[in-house]
């Protein structure tokens, strides 16, 4: 609960229509993409002016009340998830583009802009926004920013964090920061890596300046087709060790083609027990040479079936499949979790095996959707979560699926973010001395833990309480602290 | 979703298929990119996810105030979400009955009420929808902008009509309600094209409104009825032949599409709803079909003067039948050349009696529409529904046309 005085604080700093208190307009934010975690908020900021920004976060600063970031509420890990007590800052009416510069190709823009509006704006100059995500329609990049989101195209072109040039945030204590700048480097401690993928920790993001790149001259996408899941994983390390860097190159297998294909008519062959995506672009002479390249790649990893996109409009469409695979899956049970771990391309034959074998032992489906070329796995494990502890058994098997991927010297998240969600896996990804740090890094920036709190990194007693539950080889993990 | 329905609720028809809807969305929030009022509003509470979970709650029994009635008031029903939907979420059939759940539950007031009754009462009825026009014109100077924007001049006196051969191809044509009125010359060009390519047009007797302005003002029962007395008007002229019914305001054609959804409770009416709305063709649906015929007609005719059109295409044919490129394509054929548009996928703002009972929202959308549509320099801009002809046209002194008047 908030203190009825402090409501009235943020009364005299708000107009009406951009704070919800009554519980009917509360509950729709009470989760974001990741469905299975909600909380109903305590009340809900929707301001529309740095100032108004400025003024909440020092009445919770003074106040000692927590606040959560949200976006367009797209992500799935539940980062933007409400805690008790707090406020939900929605940031989504910071929604102009600023500037564009075709000459600098850099675009400033607020932290509610959706990820794809920044290419639209940009392509009457031949110009584009390279991270992807699949949400990318609605997502925004200040959500980008929090998660250091990926997508297909991170392969060739990097994550949020290598497509930022600065940002300019509000700390806690509503004070200015300008991090990183136009140029490629600066000088001091790489602050803008630090914030980039903090999960609202650290700050709250008021502007964002994005690098552009000119459109490939030409891009070109291949599909393959196996009849076994294992020659397709294998596939993808074949593709990049044959000296091919492809801008996409993604992976689905039977369930997911069978989802996508139903959303987005795309004519992937339904027949396959796993397809592959290769893009290529560059100028006419690399791609044309890529695409041959690849294609004899495919082909001798034994695909069954090799296809080259006829044109853009059929390029387009076996790119709408890929992009709407997960919310498609929900054409194919009433709910999904989606997973993202993530795990070296060499791995994927034994893991999609192994993962097989997790999904009869739990007895739940699981469509496989991924980003396959660089090993960013995102099993959707297919639950109905009004049927009573199918929601339990779908956590379990997605814990499983994590714990696979450190087993096989990968991580717990490729671009989702720890969130709520994975939040306990942090704990088998990092040690004490590695956890400690990271708790030092955020006492510098929020010493009062106000900013979402009990997300993305986890306390050492957390830690002690998940560790207990999963003694590993006869060690127990955190065992210098004390057990309650 | 997980969901959990209302005791009372969960073992009606209506609770069961509002289950069903509300158990295919996952939550992804795609839909809020593409909603107007979002765009807008920024408010997720005015966009289909939040919509959805407003609905969600009242279905579960929560208590329901104005609140929600308001945010599901302003919802365009333009269904731009069902076409961004991965899940296939069936959102405009959730609305209907959330809609009607919430004002079963929420008391308008009476002002609300009256105006609601009266648009529901006056605007389906030609006659006195016709005389009231009337009225209008004289009255024009006196009217609020928002009303008076929307009254066009007199149509010019229908010059130079061709005398109409009778085929032996025909098709029914829907009038409509505020259309003849309106713009008469939409239904005649139409008749003037058919006959080019062959086909009679017959407009039935007792045909009228298609019944989507009561319904989407939640007079639901007076929407049906306006949908069994068009199926009467129509059956005999099936019986007899006619190969389609044919529409040329896509608000229309959407409605007719679904009468046998919405009558399908009916056992009177189901199975010849289900008919008509299987016969239900938009007018560009009928040309593409008929291209080679339309081909021969315009070379007959000769090549008249191209224009640069810039293209609106209505909600109700782009998301609603999901007819997308088919005008362009058919404009193309014709001789004229398409503007590109940004943010084609974005409503007008009209939306049926929308822009008179939310203004601020509807005029901001359609000074947002006609920047892009203008932004080209058109000769002309055309759109498919006489909605947003009228509210496009309140706002740009570039001529506002139906397409097929431009063939």
């Amino acid at each position: 609960m908030i203190a009825p005085k402090i409501i009235r604080r943020l009364q005299s700093v708000l107009p009406p229509d951009c704070l919800l208190l009554a519980t009917e307009d509360l509950k729709p934010f009470e989760t974001d993409g990741l469905t299975a975690f909600r909380n109903i908020p305590d009340v809900v900021a929707l301001p529309e002016t740095e100032n108004q920004v400025k003024s909440i976060l020092r009445i919770c600063h003074e106040s000692g009340t927590p606040i959560v970031f949200r976006g367009a509420g797209t992500g799935v890990s539940g980062g933007a998830l409400p805690v008790d007590g707090a406020v939900l800052l929605a940031m989504t009416r910071f929604n102009r583009i600023l500037s564009i510069d075709p000459l600098a190709r850099l675009a400033r823009v607020q932290p509610g802009v959706r990820n794809l509006a920044i290419s639209e704006a940009a392509a009457p100059f031949n110009l584009y926004y390279a991270p992807d995500p699949s949400s990318q329609i609605a997502c925004t990049i200040g959500g980008n920013v929090a998660e250091n989101s990926g997508g297909v195209h991170c392969l060739k072109y990097g994550l949020t964090v290598h497509n930022v040039l600065s940002i300019r945030v509000l700390t806690i204590e509503g004070d200015e920061l300008v991090i990183g700048s136009e140029a490629l480097d600066s000088p001091g401690y790489d602050l803008l890596a630090l914030l980039t993928g903090s999960e609202g920790m650290l700050a709250v993001t008021l502007e964002v300046t994005v690098k552009l790149l000119p459109k490939p001259e030409r891009t070109q996408v291949v599909l393959a087709a196996f009849d076994d899941i294992g020659k397709g994983g294998a596939a993808v390390g074949a593709v990049i060790a044959g000296g091919v860097l492809p801008a996409g190159l993604e992976m689905m297998d039977r369930l997911a083609v069978e989802a996508a294909e139903a959303y987005a008519h795309a004519g992937y062959p339904l027949n396959a027990k796993a397809i592959l995506l290769v893009e290529v672009d560059g100028t006419q002479e690399e791609v044309s040479e890529d695409v041959m390249r690849v294609r004899e790649i495919l082909l001798a990893a034994g695909a069954t079936e090799v296809r080259t996109a006829r044109d853009e409009a059929e390029q387009k469409k076996f790119w709408a499949g890929r992009k709407a695979a997960f919310p498609a899956v929900g054409r194919l049970a009433p709910d999904y979790y989606c997973m993202d771990g993530t795990i070296p391309r060499k791995s994927l034959p034994d893991v999609l095996k192994r993962m097989a074998a997790l999904s009869e032992q739990h007895a739940l489906p699981v469509a496989n959707v991924f980003h396959a070329g660089d090993g960013n796995l995102h099993p959707l494990i297919l639950y109905d979560a009004n049927r009573p502890g199918e929601w339990e058994k779908a956590e379990r098997f997605g814990a499983d699926i994590l714990e696979l991927c450190v087993a096989h010297g990968g991580s717990i998240t490729g671009e989702h973010g720890v969130g709520i969600e994975k939040i306990n896996q942090m704990c088998v990804q990092f040690g004490s001395a590695e956890l400690g740090a990271f708790h030092g890094i955020k006492a510098c920036f929020d010493p009062d833990g106000l900013l979402n709190p009990g997300k993305a990194v986890p306390t050492l007693h957390r830690c002690a309480e998940y560790g207990a539950m999963h003694v590993r080889g006869g060690k127990l993990p955190f065992a210098e602290l004390p057990r309650f | 979703m997980q969901t959990q329905l209302a005791d009372s609720l969960k073992d009606t028809p209506e609770g069961r298929e509002a289950d069903r809807i509300l158990r295919t969305c996952v939550h992804c929030g795609f839909c809020l990119a593409t909603c107007p009022t979002y765009q807008i509003l920024g408010d997720e509470l005015d966009s289909p996810r939040g919509r959805i979970y407003l609905m969600k709650q009242m279905l579960e029994g929560a208590a329901v105030t104005n609140r929600t009635l308001t945010h599901l008031d302003r919802c365009l029903t333009c269904r731009n979400c069902e076409t961004t939907c991965p899940s296939g979420v069936e959102y405009g059939k959730l609305l209907d009955i959330g809609r009607k759940l919430a004002e079963s539950k929420v008391a308008r007031p009476l002002s609300q009420q009256l105006q609601r009754k009266a648009l529901a009462t006056m605007l389906p009825q030609k006659k006195l929808f016709g005389g009231l026009l009337k009225l209008g014109r004289m009255a024009k100077p006196f009217l609020p902008a928002t009303l008076s924007l929307k009254i066009p001049p007199s149509p010019l006196s229908r010059q130079g009509r061709e005398a109409i051969t009778p085929h032996a191809r025909k098709m029914l044509v829907l009038a409509g309600c505020v259309q003849p009125a309106l713009a008469p010359q939409i239904n005649e060009a139409a008749t003037r094209v058919l006959d080019g390519i062959g086909i009679s047009l017959i407009e039935a007797e007792n045909a009228g409104c298609c019944g989507a302005l009561s319904f989407h003002l939640n007079f639901q029962e007076q929407g049906l009825e306006a949908m069994r007395r068009n199926i009467d008007a129509w059956w005999p002229h099936v019986q007899a032949g006619a190969e389609a019914i044919m529409m040329t305001a896509s608000g229309c054609g959407v409605t007719v599409k679904e009468y046998g959804h919405h009558l399908r409770h009916d056992s009177r009416y189901a199975e010849k709803a289900a008919r008509i709305s299987a016969l239900t063709r938009d007018v560009s649906e009928v040309l593409l079909s008929e291209e080679a015929a339309l081909r021969g007609w315009l070379a007959r005719r000769g090549p008249r003067e191209s224009s640069r059109v810039s293209f609106h295409a209505p909600c109700t044919l782009q998301h609603g039948q999901k007819i997308t490129g088919v005008v362009e394509a058919l404009l193309t054929v014709a001789g004229h050349t398409i503007m590109p548009v940004s943010e084609s996928n974005l409503c007008c703002g009209s939306a049926g009696t929308y822009s008179l009972l939310e203004p601020d929202i509807s005029s901001k959308l359609r000074d947002r529409k006609l920047g892009h549509l203008s932004a080209p320099q058109p000769d002309v801009i055309a759109t498919a529904n006489i909605g947003c002809l009228t509210h496009l046209q309140s706002g740009t002194p570039i001529p506002v046309r139906h397409w097929v008047e431009l063939l």
